[in-house]
């Protein structure tokens, strides 16, 4: 066995330390406690995750309720993604269209996406996609009436501001210099923002987006709570609450964590990968 | 009539407002004619302008009074014909070498093939032709600057301006630099503006010597120099030169310090 092989056991051994231990403690924890509702065994818990495409409290499988929750947050990441980037590039690159921006946003900041709620339903009620287009029966209608007006609009908001705020960020960092060598070798207003600013952003811009993803996808449980919602993680975990079934909701609480810690793999990926000069450039 | 010069820099101040209210004249009345084929050195102290003066040229920067004429029209933003070098490395650290030098053509719209076609060429010219697939993070800062010299020159401009280009890198590599400089200018005799606040640096590469005072900067004295180049640094009137530029510059330092 060679040295780096080793090296590598030994961390993935070292990382699963406070996992077992944690496992550990909750088993000894249920045995002692001799309650599924307050606390399910490990089993239980881990029977329900090695089936996700069983049925559950016929509200469908685990992996069917984690899908139409992935459609439905990324519906609203998108359009936080669509408006918030080219929002930031602008705001960081002319300061007027920050001062007119920035105080009017910053109110709005601190609203946990949570407050939204009853104006959003309001506003909306259980509108969804399906209803915008206007779709009343079909199979296309079952999809898109899963996706709510309403839910979007919590998700959106809460991925929102990270994007935006890092896609400011990375542009105002951006070393003067080159913006500067770009214009004397005749570089137009496009071409700077095509060729110097979103470039020299974009490691800003895909951090703010890993973590607008990971806000979103915490808002998720708060958006399917509302009213109109049948489905998706955050619901079946509020609703095998109230049928007593506190294994489901420990199961749906994993999976979301599970998803969400996959979903910032892909972009630290991207990051490491697509930027590293960034870390390598003084 | 037809103006022979190049550049004509007229009666031209400069002055910033500061965060607390005063004004800093950074120049004052600055007047020069830069012919074709010029190689100007501007030396001076540190903070005598003499960068803004070259970003003004640029068009980076506006002038508060006078005017910067480029081949008789009156220049007020940055060209393709007026090229800058400037002291901080400024290339891309997203691209490799080669999309580095073809930059300013891209901008331009010059098909691709002829694009690394010219592109290769220059780095040829700077001797840099075996890392056009490095990035410039795995460059030295010396390796840099003959990148960013061959990133303007590729981009055929007219007059080329040089904001102390070698004053980051050290000793053996900035002489080795002025050396590569001089020789890539004998090839295309490229008209040059170079600043620097090295005297032996301008004795070194200069045609002509523009000596600065301190802050607001206006020109104490140009100097014509004809040595035959390469110049050796060991000769006596090198030496007499260099001690001439110390002495208006010592001068002109006491009196403000």
């Amino acid at each position: 066995m060679t040295g780096k092989i080793r090296v590598s056991l030994y961390r993935a051994a070292w990382s699963l330390v406070i996992p077992i231990l944690f496992l550990v403690a909750w088993s000894f924890l249920a045995a002692y406690t001799k309650n599924d509702i307050i606390l399910p065994r490990v089993t239980q818990v881990f029977e329900l995750l090695g089936h996700p495409s069983a049925d559950l409290i016929s509200m469908g499988s685990l992996i069917a309720n984690i899908l139409i929750s992935l459609a439905r947050v990324m519906a609203g990441y998108f359009l936080a993604v669509l408006i918030a980037i080219p929002l930031g590039v602008l705001m960081g690159y002319y300061g007027s269209v920050f001062n007119m921006l920035n105080g009017f946003l910053a109110l709005f900041r601190p609203i946990p996406p949570l407050a939204w709620v009853p104006l959003v339903l309001a506003w909306f009620g259980v509108a969804s996609v399906a209803t915008v287009v206007g779709l009343q029966y079909g199979k296309w209608y079952i999809y898109l009436n899963n996706l709510k007006l309403s839910m979007i609009f919590i998700i959106f908001i809460g991925a929102f501001y990270p994007i935006l705020t890092s896609s400011i960020h990375g542009v105002r960092n951006v070393k003067k210099t080159l913006l500067d060598s770009a214009r004397v070798l005749g570089a137009g207003e496009l071409s700077i923002f095509l060729k110097i600013l979103f470039p020299a952003a974009a490691p800003s811009i895909v951090t703010g987006m890993r973590i607008g993803l990971g806000v979103g996808w915490m808002c998720l449980v708060s958006a399917e709570m509302l009213p109109g919602s049948i489905s998706g993680v955050g619901y079946l975990i509020t609703h095998a609450y109230t049928v007593a079934r506190t294994d489901i909701v420990i199961a749906g609480m994993i999976s979301i964590g599970v998803v969400g810690a996959l979903l910032d793999l892909v972009f630290r990926y991207i990051e490491e990968k697509k930027f590293g000069w960034q870390r390598l450039t003084r | 009539m037809i103006d022979e010069n190049v550049i004509r820099i007229d009666s031209l101040s400069k002055s910033y407002a500061t965060g607390n209210g005063d004004t800093i004249r950074a120049l004052d009345e600055v007047a020069l004619n830069v012919r074709a084929n010029d190689f100007i050195c501007i030396v001076g102290p540190s903070g005598c302008g003499k960068s803004t003066l070259l970003r003004i040229v640029a068009g980076l920067e506006h002038a508060s009074a006078g005017s910067v004429h480029y081949r008789d029209t009156m220049h007020t933003g940055p060209t393709r014909e007026i090229g800058m070098v400037f002291q901080e490395y400024s290339l891309l650290p997203w691209r490799n070498v080669l999309d580095n030098v073809g930059l300013g053509m891209e901008f331009a719209g010059t098909p691709v093939s002829e694009r690394l076609r010219v592109s290769r060429s220059f780095l040829k010219l700077v001797g840099m032709e075996k890392f056009e697939r490095a990035f410039p993070h795995e460059l030295s800062g010396g390796m840099q600057q003959r990148v960013a010299i061959a990133r303007s020159l590729a981009n055929n401009p007219d007059v080329l301006l040089m904001d102390e280009p070698f004053g980051a890198l050290d000793a053996h590599t900035r002489i080795l630099l002025q050396k590569e400089l001089l020789r890539i200018w004998e090839k295309n005799r490229k008209t040059i503006l170079f600043v620097t606040h090295s005297v032996d640096e301008a004795i070194y590469l200069a045609d002509r010597i523009v000596v600065m005072s301190g802050r607001p900067g206006r020109i104490l004295e140009v100097m014509e120099l004809d040595q035959p180049r390469p110049r050796d640094r060991s000769n006596a009137q090198y030496g007499k030169m260099a001690t001439q530029i110390l002495d208006i510059l010592e001068k002109e330092v006491s009196s403000s310090v």
